[in-house]
């Protein structure tokens, strides 16, 4: 029995380790800038979990392999109450290595949430509401218009509440895709109307919940031009399981080009683009 | 701590009338058994639940005409729809977390073990104990209510999670299906809960303080009773925020007051104030919530895995024929965890949009408590090396925690890190973590404990044949289903998520999600083999003795069954530490806690005791 049981406890640990090793799901290749740092770290990290977890499981396994009950009279397990010099070891390395992990799975965080908006950001409002994701640009003038909710309007295609009377908002533009420029910062301001929901691109590595009453800034740099999935990871009801948009990261002409057409021809180039950039997914 | 004082103080007489015995009875023993029963009954139903939705996420344009008869409106055709799929979340998670993994290890093991361990006649307040009872079934009548009063028939119940985040949770029926009289029974339903849950931590932290009979210092107790004094001050100190977030949750819901819903939200088309639906909400905090939950959840996850700890220590010691090695440490490591248990709540709410500062502080205080983790392995697997190990079928399960203790704990280390975390939170790893430690970690202690002290609570002994089927499949069964649950989560895999069918990035992840069905429902229907040996020995197993495993703690120097009071009148005197086995130069190879001839050297568990 207790050799069965050791032989199970090895195939499920070498198993298990195979299919992260093997990588056949795997992250799909990082678009960020702050992602390189980030999948580093998840392999320090992955490491360390990985050699803890199969040395528990193989010493585990080769306890119960080795020290069965022979039945023999009179033979007796070693009589011991422990090691006050072991506990100190293991509690100290155990210690060391886990609190060394935690600082330096700090850094990139810092990077991305401790410091401000880098200068020259391109900022983007969203407004996620039930099942759908609305994008603000704020157009030529760089300034957002107003909004206010008294003039959300989901009826008439006023997602946000745009304060058409407001001269900032007369270049402004509202989709429910996402488009940022490739290889320069970007900034979120993150709202919602109803409910939470999360903001998640998986090769972004990044995600934030958008949270209704606050305005939360957060930013990163896309590092890829292309077209990703872009999905609501809290849940925020019925039909949270498709609450999808996209994010294009585009070329710096591509993409002020598009920034400088007003809202009906805004909507059309961002159809084209969406047709024209294939949906990365690996 | 003198035993005159109790001695007849708690004394009652055994009751004769079949209500006051099995029922309404004052017994920490019956009631022990009461909440056993709960949580089997409960585990039921959560099982159920996890079932339909591995069959949703696997097919989910698939029609089960079962369903179809019975939930016409959830399953129209037999398919459920997303709201009877997110309903299911809530409640199997909800189900479990409170009525399972909170009920069983400790009101149920506890409850009948506690007082005998510490050689006490019963729960120092007997009455409270029965109310405690009571007012958590209570609590699960009325979760059970919300599955047939949900407002919408197309759920089975609310919708928002176990840990209902505001303010979906408190906006009410206008947030779409799942929010109308159903949220408000899983609302009072948990109000409930931790109303009966603060009964019993008194009555625990009570007994174990005072009411441990004559040599049973602290340091002699079984490392089971520690376990279970830990958990039981981590509810008195969780429960009662729980409860007050909880009624503020409600006031929200049906008084029109604005704890957690700020002002200017638009809703369903309509602005807050502008409809007698939706009247006037401003100034509330939706983060302040999970504030409130998370300082109440994450000391309830070590609620739930604390007492499998325990019984997994007892238990390992028991069946390796040896001493536990490093009591004094395990003993140490238990309020290391339960102390840190309380400053790490803030790691579910990395990107919530509370301070980045706040988060680094939770971060490394998380990671820290993965030191007194490691040290409980360490020293479990001391115990296991140089032992002479007995394979029977609670010690399987007792081997089994700690693998799988081990294999899902570890990985908070990559959680518990701010930065991985913006790739990791709410996607399937983080499903595949807790379900690892604190679901089926915690249900292997269980079974452990089950098979093991089942001989002294019926007198019988339960199949050994049929409990190791029933371990080999579910051990190999739990891996099968939560190992890929990790990659699916590095791919990105949201949690929560009615069906995977919207995001081309999940389609290579489609294989992985069947394969967890199956392996679900294989492992689901070996749980049924539990339940008929269960049943079954309780009529047909073989007669158990009073210490059928050669064990050394008093609940087996007693009589089995025990009597009425335990000790049928005469308190045990404890003369050694809990776990005295293999001393040697002794006759047997284990020394009774009670054996007052014995010698045995001095070691941990004997500390401040010479002799």
């Amino acid at each position: 029995m207790g050799r069965a049981l050791a032989v199970i406890i090895w195939i499920i640990t070498t198993l298990s380790v195979l299919m992260f090793v093997s990588k056949k799901w795997w992250f799909p290749a990082t678009i960020s800038e702050h992602g390189p740092a980030l999948d580093r770290q998840f392999m320090i990290t992955i490491l360390v979990v990985g050699v803890s977890f199969a040395a528990a499981q193989i010493g585990l396994g080769w306890m119960v392999w080795k020290y069965r009950d022979t039945g023999k009279a009179g033979d007796r397990g070693l009589y011991t109450h422990g090691s006050n010099r072991l506990e100190v070891v293991w509690t100290v390395i155990t210690a060391v290595v886990f609190i060394s992990l935690a600082i330096m799975g700090q850094s990139v965080w810092a990077s991305l949430r401790l410091h401000d908006v880098p200068p020259g950001s391109y900022s983007v409002e969203v407004v996620a509401q039930q099942f759908q994701w609305n994008f603000h640009y704020a157009g030529k003038d760089n300034v957002f218009g107003k909004t206010d909710p008294k003039l959300i309007d989901d009826g008439a295609i006023n997602f946000i509440g745009l304060d058409e009377s407001d001269p900032n908002a007369k270049d402004d533009a509202v989709t429910t895709a996402l488009a940022v420029p490739v290889n320069k910062p970007v900034e979120l301001r993150l709202r919602s109307k109803d409910v939470i929901h999360s903001f998640w691109v998986p090769p972004l590595r990044f995600k934030q919940d958008l949270v209704p009453g606050m305005e939360i800034k957060v930013h990163f740099t896309a590092t890829k031009v292309g077209q990703y999935e872009l999905a609501c990871a809290e849940l925020c009801g019925q039909l949270h399981f498709k609450m999808r948009s996209s994010m294009l990261v585009l070329p710096d002409d591509e993409l002020e080009a598009l920034k400088a057409m007003p809202q009906a021809q805004f909507q059309e180039r961002m159809k084209e683009l969406l047709a024209k950039y294939p949906i990365v997914i690996d | 701590m003198s035993d005159e004082s109790h001695e007849g103080v708690h004394r009652h007489p055994a009751p004769t009338g079949f209500i006051r015995k099995y029922i309404f009875s004052l017994d920490h023993k019956v009631i022990g058994i009461q909440y056993i029963i709960l949580a089997l009954a409960a585990v039921l139903v959560g099982m159920t639940m996890s079932l339909l939705m591995r069959l949703k996420l696997s097919w989910p344009d698939k029609g089960w005409s079962i369903l179809a008869t019975l939930f016409p409106a959830g399953a129209p055709g037999g398919v459920m729809n997303p709201e009877f799929y997110l309903s299911l979340v809530t409640m199997h998670g909800t189900i479990m977390v409170f009525f399972v993994l909170t009920t069983a290890p400790q009101g149920g093991f506890g409850n009948y073990f506690l007082p005998i361990q510490i050689g006490a006649e019963d729960m120092a307040f007997p009455v409270l104990n029965m109310m405690s009872f009571w007012i958590t079934l209570i609590g699960f009548v009325v979760i059970l209510a919300a599955i047939f009063f949900s407002g919408a028939e197309s759920t089975v119940g609310p919708i928002g999670g176990w840990t209902g985040y505001a303010p979906l949770s408190a906006l009410g029926a206008i947030a779409g299906p799942g929010q109308g009289m159903g949220m408000n029974l899983w609302i009072i339903s948990i109000a409930i809960f931790c109303v009966g849950s603060l009964l019993g931590a008194l009555n625990f932290i009570t007994t174990l303080l005072n009411m441990r009979t004559k040599g049973m210092s602290l340091m002699r107790m079984p490392l089971t009773c520690w376990a279970w004094f830990t958990t039981a001050v981590l509810a008195l100190l969780s429960f009662p925020v729980l409860l007050g977030g909880g009624i503020l949750l409600l006031l929200d819901r049906i008084a029109g007051t604005s704890f957690f819903i700020p002002g200017g939200l638009y809703v369903s088309g309509i602005l807050s104030g502008t409809n007698p639906n939706f009247p006037l909400h401003t100034g509330g905090s939706p983060i302040l919530w999970q504030h409130l939950f998370w300082f109440f959840g994450h000391p309830e996850v070590y609620i739930a895995i604390l007492p499998g700890m325990g019984a997994t220590s007892h238990i390992l010691a028991t069946f390796a024929r040896k001493p536990v090695f490093g009591y004094r440490a395990m003993v140490f490591a238990i309020f290391a965890i339960g102390l840190l248990g309380f400053f790490v709540w803030g790691h579910h709410m990395f990107i919530s949009g509370m301070s980045p500062y706040s988060a680094i502080a939770f971060s490394v205080l998380t990671l820290s408590i993965g030191v007194p983790s490691a040290v409980k392995t360490f020293n479990w697997l001391g115990t296991l090396w140089g032992a002479r190990i007995r394979f029977t079928t609670p010690m399987l399960f007792a081997i089994g925690f700690v693998s799988l203790f081990v294999a899902g704990g570890i990985t908070g280390l990559i959680l518990g890190q701010t930065s991985l975390d913006l790739a990791m939170h709410d996607t399937y790893i983080v499903t595949a973590h807790f379900h690892l430690v604190m679901g089926v970690a915690s249900i292997f202690g269980m079974f452990a404990a089950i098979y093991f002290w089942f001989p002294k609570m019926s007198g019988r002994h339960m199949s050994e044949s049929l409990g190791k089927f029933h371990f080999w499949i579910t051990f190999i069964g739990v891996y099968s289903i939560f190992v890929p649950m990790h990659v699916m989560g590095l791919v990105g895999m949201p949690r929560r998520f009615s069906q995977f069918t919207e995001y081309g990035f999940l389609t290579k992840l489609h294989p992985l999600v069947l394969f967890v069905s199956i392996a679900a429902i294989l492992t689901i229907s070996v749980q049924f083999v539990f339940y008929f040996n269960l049943i079954w020995s309780l009529f047909k197993g073989k007669k158990a003795s009073d210490n059928p495993w050669e064990a050394t703690t008093l609940e087996w120097s007693t009589s089995t069954p025990p009597p009425h009071d335990n000790f049928a009148g005469v308190l045990p005197t404890v003369y050694h530490g809990p776990y005295e086995f293999a001393v040697p130069g002794a006759p047997n190879d284990f020394i009774m806690q009670t054996d007052a001839g014995a010698e045995v050297a001095s070691g941990n568990g004997h500390n401040g005791h010479k002799h």
